[in-house]
């Protein structure tokens, strides 16, 4: 790339004052240093889920079991919706630093093209977020616990976990340690029996308790994804903001288009943070 | 509001038609570098326990090592800090890593630790 960077200049010349001595305008210097400090933060979160998983006694959750449905379809399909989300929030970036370039062309209709794409791969991105969430909170039927403390899960044909019992295709599956939604199926009057003998219903995820496993592994995904998913919120809305002022010609007049620039740093950050976030909370 | 004791790098940041297909030729190559190594990683973390059961501990590790090089990546290419001075490159990344290094480092090391504390008092 060209630019102020790549000039050969001696530090006599660079921190002689008068000058940034990283060849950087102070915009984009603060945007990096937020971002330090924003890393950081996600940088926390995802440390202090480590610690909690890597202390914790009971059996946490596995990522390919819990997280194995896609919109409109049955079956199993394990990890494919999160990798679906992770190459369109890759593929938005990309878009992005295509905008970025083609600023540094003077291009207006292919900054236009590019920035356009970014917001609606944002757009997606945020919505597949929230149906996520949705199947998240919902879950797949849920368990009981017995009065002899033994476990399992609750399963119908119709998804239905306020009268399960009484719903087409009602049967218990033995729950197996550590895994979910697997073990022996059990149907009939023995299912019904176990059915009546429970001493908890647990079904879908809220704060105080999920069928997926400990307390913390809901708080994590509500805190980490929501946190994260704000960003993208954030990110789309400043994206979409600066496409209007692009389309009215303001950076055109300035005589460069780093806003570009800089929303997309910002726009990378949120790619780069979902990185981590699918492997460790998804991958993991 | 026109300034003269600013000097405006953004300016300099222009390139010509030429350099432009350079430098979009190599967004595309990171581009299906990146999907690459996601496309493995979903495959290993879906598949490999039925096809190789055990052998797991090592398989995370790779996941981190590739996450890191596609971490790597973006922060270099698409963020462009790759084609910044080695002073911003160094504010930026060096204090960061140092902290982030010792906070993995003490939180594996205190979970252990609170792992044997309930697994042998509760």
């Amino acid at each position: 790339m060209a630019g102020e960077a790549t000039k050969a200049l001696s530090n006599d010349v660079l921190w002689g004052g008068g000058r940034s001595p990283f060849s950087i305008s102070y915009g984009k210097m603060m945007m990096w240093f937020f971002l330090v400090s924003d890393a950081l933060t996600f940088s926390g979160l995802l440390t202090a889920y480590g610690f909690v998983r890597h202390s914790t006694t009971e059996a946490w959750p596995i990522g390919e079991e819990v997280f194995r449905a896609l919109p409109f379809l049955h079956g199993s399909y394990p990890l494919i919706y999160v990798a679906l989300m992770t190459a369109i929030l890759i593929f938005s970036s990309v878009t992005m630093v295509l905008a970025v370039e083609a600023g540094h062309r003077m291009d207006k209709k292919g900054v236009i093209k590019w920035l356009f794409l970014t917001v609606l791969g944002g757009a997606f991105f945020v919505g597949s977020q929230a149906w996520e969430w949705s199947h998240f909170i919902h879950g797949g039927g849920g368990y009981i616990t017995t009065s002899d403390g033994a476990k399992y899960w609750v399963q119908n044909d119709a998804h239905d976990t306020h009268d399960p019992a009484n719903a087409e295709g009602f049967h218990l599956l033995r729950a197996e340690p550590g895994h979910y939604l697997t073990g022996e199926r059990i149907d009939g009057a023995e299912a019904m029996a176990l059915w009546n003998d429970r001493v908890a219903y647990v079904d879908g995820a809220n704060m105080d308790r999920n069928e997926y496993g400990p307390a913390q592994y809901a708080n994590f995904f509500f805190f980490i994804t929501g946190f994260h998913g704000f960003h993208v919120f954030s990110g789309v809305v400043i994206n979409l903001i600066v496409l209007l002022m692009v389309i009215k010609g303001v950076f055109h007049r300035r005589g460069h288009y780093e806003m570009v620039e800089k929303a997309g740093l910002y726009w990378h950050f949120v790619d780069l943070v979902w990185v981590f976030v699918f492997t460790f909370f998804y991958l993991l | 509001m026109e300034r003269d004791d600013i000097i405006e790098y953004s300016l300099d940041a222009h390139h010509s038609e030429e350099a432009g297909r350079k430098i979009r030729r190599k967004i595309w190559m990171v581009t299906l570098l990146l999907a690459v190594v996601t496309t493995i990683e979903v495959a290993v973390g879906a598949y490999w326990k039925e096809w190789f059961p055990g052998s797991w501990q090592l398989v995370k590790w790779t996941f981190v090592v590739l996450t890191l090089i596609k971490a790597g990546y973006i922060v270099a290419v698409f963020m462009h800090l790759g084609d910044e001075r080695r002073n911003i490159r160094a504010i930026i990344l060096l204090p960061y890593a140092l902290f982030i290094l010792y906070l993995v480092w003490i939180a594996i090391w205190e979970s252990q630790y609170i792992h044997w504390v309930w697994n042998t008092y509760f």
